[in-house]
């Protein structure tokens, strides 16, 4: 058996087990998450929310999915039939390529390439043609209308996010999640995590990160009060899942990519404690519980205003902090607070 | 290796076909979708060579920004395409002859091209040992020492683009409504705010 | 994985090349250059954030002003020969020659264009910024030292000229211009690329002293010689000689006049510097090459600029022709080789640009009934009105088209004699012929101004500047016999730089 592994297809199948392996578990907390987040709106708004199907009502999102795979595709008669069905497929496949490389633990990835990073940003910006191409196929107005806004919204997040995550890689020297999460490890635990020196980027992120999701407060391209359901508004059964179920896996990295940046992924925070992958699991699942916490409570924003932020507050902050965080790495001041190769990292 | 062969032959075609179908597709959008699709595979053979930088810059910068703005553009166009389809022929010859110019030259490249003696070597001396370094670190080590005066002059032109775009486009409208921000956060409540205890049944 | 393996900062030296020269050295090689860049910077963001008209008046003195003390301590810093960054950059005695006639053309042509924004309401702070921009272009066109830094300067140059040429964006045919200029400029930088990329398969290297060596060696594959062919062709799309002047007289008719003005002066300088650094330092091994191209682009230039240029009725595309044919004349200098040719191809710029300032100080002031006009025919029976201004015009015109006393005359016998002391007899003769073809439409204009009929009044409204520098050009090309300014001694130490 270790023999075959080293042959061309033995490797081929390791892959494709990794692959389904990664799948597997993004697919199984895909569902847990769907239910928490409905369970935690509910817990905000004094209901009890889904309740009736399995314990406590946990299988409610199993229920769900198989209801949308039994009902009948709809496509409209002046719909871009490829484009149509193409748009949520694209959606969710990408969402799904970038668990590639995210690591849970030293060595658990499945590409642990040198341009990591690179590749996140790449596939990421990817994800706005799911968006455009589903408004764009539906021949619909308010279709249309939320995936330019949905377009323009993505493209602009992404520069801040880009800057931000620049302010990391500078201060590691390494487009890689795993030299950057062992460019936090340290002696004082969390303490040693990347949101100190970062802070105000941390906040930036977080909130980039929402509006690059199009989660509340920033979820104008599906705006029910202005635009019914933005660019789903012509989806049903399937397709719609597949759309929703990218969306969720996009927020889910987010937070994993929030974990490994600036929390450590699975360090441990505390120096008598043991690292390991359960701690990446929590972060992921604490950052989750954050973006479930501002769908509940923030109301939102209008697109002027988001637009606004983005490119008049966020672009200069987090482009400021790139030209800061160079200088204060290149000259190490606070020793290697901010440039982490100094103390070994 | 079987597995790369494999890989770069499938991208070459898809390279092929979906520029093909750029051209040849009726409809603009799918044009469009096509001309991402080839940037994609563009990329997937930069990183079978090895320059896996140069492909994720290609994704990124072309699909991720380029072609976003191209769809845009083409997706609100309300052009008459079968109009502009009647002209192809017309312009046939023209394009054929380019096309064969082309052709002419990159055969150029296959046929009888030759290197200067000294070529190899004068290449080799800015190519780093690629054992020793990634080619992100190598790009970056050249392009902010040896190449710092291009990179900046490629930021000045960048400018030139920005202050361009703006000077050709922006109206300055006197007479539009702006929001203030700072001005709508230090509103003070007890100013703009009159609490009235409205007797029932009276009225204001 | 154990971490990041290396230190980015603290291996400078990882292969082969090292940094020889401090930051400082290399900031002050270049400080000419990285004045104006950070001046233009500072400029832009003072004057967005102040937004005010009488800002605008400021930026356009204070650049005319920074560009006179750039080009003031461009003349003092002597005769040493600086590069920086690997030989990509070079500033040597050829390369301030040129740099100062841009700067000081600039200035002028800038402070020209005040009156003429003001009236037609492109009175805008961005215009002297992105002029500014683009003489930075144009000085890193003409001290590139490798293919790459000439490519950068020229697109810097040519993207803030395609700005400035729409700059009138509510008039059709200013928007027009820059469309064109822009498609065709983007069209000769692909084959400018395309050669260089030619030219680095070939010789391995994009710094000109390299491919130098690679170009003297006997034997050239034919992959070279395809490079250098659309090297050529690239750069003369930017001097706009024949067959590639298709955009020439459509941009200048098209693009605002002070606008014309200026394309028609600082660019030409720098793309002809950037032509005769190229042959010289890159190519001079392969002179046998390139000649032959050159003698073809002059002998057509010089002849159609002279033939074309007779049935235009509008004095903008006038002068378009009038800077194709010029452009065929400094190319014939060019084609000479050797001191004598890069001297009078340097002799012969510096007049032209002279002359041109000259007459546009008058075209940019031509107005009926306050709005501009670019008729030759309002031009009918000038001198009744005006007959100081129809003199100047009138020598500008004979030294223009080359009449002996005046100035224009001395650059034309400079480059003359060049291709004769290299025995290119037949490219002289045709230099001959189209000088005297072209004298009919300068004469032309003259006729009109003395003897036409049916007059035209021409607003008065010339500024005082406009007026001054007029007359002081057309003074020049009478004083400037005596000595033509001092030029030849100049230009001689200059070609001598690039030459040797």
């Amino acid at each position: 058996m270790s023999d075959f592994l080293t042959t061309g297809p033995g490797m081929l199948f390791l892959i494709v087990i990794q692959c389904l392996g990664i799948i597997g578990f993004v697919m199984i907390s895909l569902l847990f998450l769907v239910y928490s987040d409905r369970k935690i709106w509910a817990a905000v708004q004094m209901r009890r929310g889904p309740n009736v199907v399995g314990v406590w009502g946990l299988l409610q999102s199993v229920a769900d999915a198989l209801k949308y795979v039994l009902k009948e595709i709809v496509i409209p008669a002046g719909a871009d039939k490829t484009v149509f069905i193409l748009a949520p497929l694209l959606s969710f496949v990408l969402a799904m390529m970038l668990w590639a490389v995210i690591p849970f633990n030293p060595g658990w990835v499945l590409a642990d390439i040198n341009v990591a990073i690179l590749y996140v940003f790449a596939i990421g910006s990817l994800e706005v043609y799911g968006v455009i191409m589903g408004g764009w196929a539906s021949n619909s107005k308010y279709p249309f209308l939320g995936a330019l806004r949905s377009a323009a919204q993505m493209i602009s997040y992404e520069v801040s996010i880009g800057l931000i995550i620049i302010g990391v890689v500078i201060s590691t020297g390494s487009l890689n999640f795993s030299d950057i999460v062992i460019a936090q490890q340290g002696n004082l635990g969390f303490l040693n995590w990347y949101w100190l020196p970062h802070f105000p980027m941390v906040i930036l992120f977080f909130v980039s990160a929402l509006a690059e999701t199009n989660r509340p407060p920033f979820d104008l391209p599906e705006a029910e009060s202005e635009l019914v359901a933005g660019y789903q508004v012509e989806y049903s059964s399937t397709p719609f899942l597949l759309f929703m179920a990218g969306e969720y896996i996009a927020i889910f990295l987010m937070c994993a990519l929030i974990s490994l940046l600036f929390f450590g992924g699975w360090l441990s925070p505390f120096p008598f404690l043991p690292d390991g992958p359960h701690w990446m699991i929590i972060k992921m699942a604490f950052f989750f519980f954050m973006f479930s916490m501002v769908k509940a409570v923030v109301p939102r924003y209008r697109y002027d205003q988001l637009m606004r932020l983005g490119w008049k507050v966020f672009l200069p902050l987090s482009l400021g902090w790139v030209v800061i965080v160079a200088f204060l790495a290149k000259f190490e001041v606070f020793g290697g607070f901010y440039a982490r190769w100094v103390i070994g990292g | 290796m079987l597995l790369i062969d494999i890989s770069f032959y499938v991208f070459s075609t898809v390279i092929l076909s979906s520029a093909l179908l750029v051209v040849v597709s009726r409809n603009p959008v799918h044009s469009v979708l096509w001309l991402i699709l080839m940037f994609l595979s563009c990329a997937g053979l930069f990183v079978l060579l090895g320059a896996e930088f140069v492909a994720m810059l290609l994704v990124i910068v072309y699909v991720g920004a380029v072609a976003v703005l191209f769809l845009f553009v083409v997706m609100m166009l309300d052009i008459d395409f079968g109009s502009l389809r009647s002209e192809f022929a017309r312009y046939m010859p023209i394009a054929g002859l380019i096309c064969i110019i082309l052709l002419m030259e990159l055969s150029l490249v296959f046929g009888v091209w030759q290197t200067a003696e000294s070529a190899e070597q004068a290449r080799a001396v800015i190519t780093p040992d690629l054992s020793q370094v990634q080619n992100t670190a190598a790009l970056g080590h050249v392009i902010y020492s040896k190449y710092i005066y291009l990179f900046q002059t490629a930021g000045l032109i960048l400018l030139v683009a920005m202050i361009g775009a703006i000077v050709l486009t922006v109206r300055d409208r006197p007479n539009i409504k702006r929001q203030d921000v700072l001005s709508q956060i230090y509103r003070d409540p007890k100013e703009q705010l009159k609490i009235i205890d409205v007797e029932s049944g009276k009225g204001l | 994985m154990n971490g990041s393996s290396y230190n980015i900062f603290n291996s400078s030296n990882y292969f082969g090349w090292s940094e020889t020269q401090g930051v400082l050295e290399v900031i002050q090689i270049l400080l000419p250059e990285i004045v104006l860049a950070v001046f233009s910077m500072i400029v832009l963001l003072g004057a967005v954030y102040s937004r005010k008209n009488k800002t605008t008046s400021i930026v356009f003195w204070g650049t005319a002003t920074t560009f006179l003390l750039v080009s003031i301590f461009i003349i003092f810093r002597g005769a040493a020969v600086y590069t920086a960054f690997g030989g990509a950059f070079i500033d040597d005695l050829f390369s301030r020659y040129l740099k100062v006639l841009i700067l000081l053309s600039a200035a002028i042509i800038l402070m020209l264009s005040q009156d003429f924004l003001k009236r037609n309401n492109l009175f805008k702070f961005e215009y002297p910024i992105l002029m500014t921009l683009s003489v930075v272009g144009m000085m890193m066109m003409v001290s590139a030292g490798d293919l790459m830094s000439l490519y950068m300067g020229l697109e810097l140059q040519s993207l803030s000229l395609y700005v400035l040429a729409s700059f009138s964006r509510d008039s059709v045919r200013s928007t027009e211009a820059g469309l064109k200029y822009f498609v065709l400029g983007a069209l000769s930088s692909g084959m400018l690329l395309y050669g260089s990329s030619l030219i680095y398969g070939y010789s391995g290297s994009t710094v000109f002293s390299e491919i130098f060596i690679t170009a003297s060696a006997n034997e050239k594959s034919l992959g070279f010689v395809f490079g250098l062919v659309f090297i050529t062709i690239g750069m003369a799309f930017k001097v706009s000689a024949v067959p590639f002047h298709m955009w020439t007289p459509d941009v200048y008719e098209g693009a605002p006049t002070p606008v014309t003005a200026f394309l028609a002066t600082a660019p030409k300088v720098a793309a002809m510097g950037l032509f005769a650094r190229v042959v010289h330092d890159a190519f001079g091994g392969a002179f046998n090459d390139w000649s032959q191209i050159l003698i073809l682009l002059s002998v057509l230039s010089m002849l159609f600029g002279s033939i074309a240029a007779i049935g235009q009725k509008d004095i903008k595309r006038l002068m378009a022709y009038s800077s194709i044919s010029h452009m065929g004349f400094a190319l014939m200098g060019l084609t000479s080789g050797g001191l004598e040719g890069v001297q009078s191809m340097l002799i012969y710029m510096a007049i032209y640009v002279m002359m041109n300032i000259g007459t546009f100080a008058f075209i940019i002031s031509m107005e009926v009934d306050g709005k501009p006009v670019s008729e030759i025919n309002s031009l009918q029976m000038y001198s009744k009105t005006n007959p100081g201004r129809s003199m100047a015009l009138l020598i500008l015109m004979f030294s223009l088209a080359g009449i002996p006393p005046l100035l224009g005359f001395f650059g034309k016998f400079y480059v003359l004699k060049a291709a004769i002391t290299s025995e290119l007899y037949l490219l002289a003769t045709a230099g001959v012929i189209a000088s005297v073809i072209g004298a009919f439409y300068y004469l032309r204009i003259i006729y009109y101004i003395y003897f036409g009929e049916n007059p035209r009044a021409l607003d008065q409204t010339h500024s005082l500047f406009n007026q001054t520098v007029l007359v002081i050009s057309a003074l020049a090309m009478v004083l400037g016999v005596v000595n033509l300014f001092g030029l030849e001694f100049v230009s001689e130490i200059a070609a001598n730089a690039l030459v040797n």
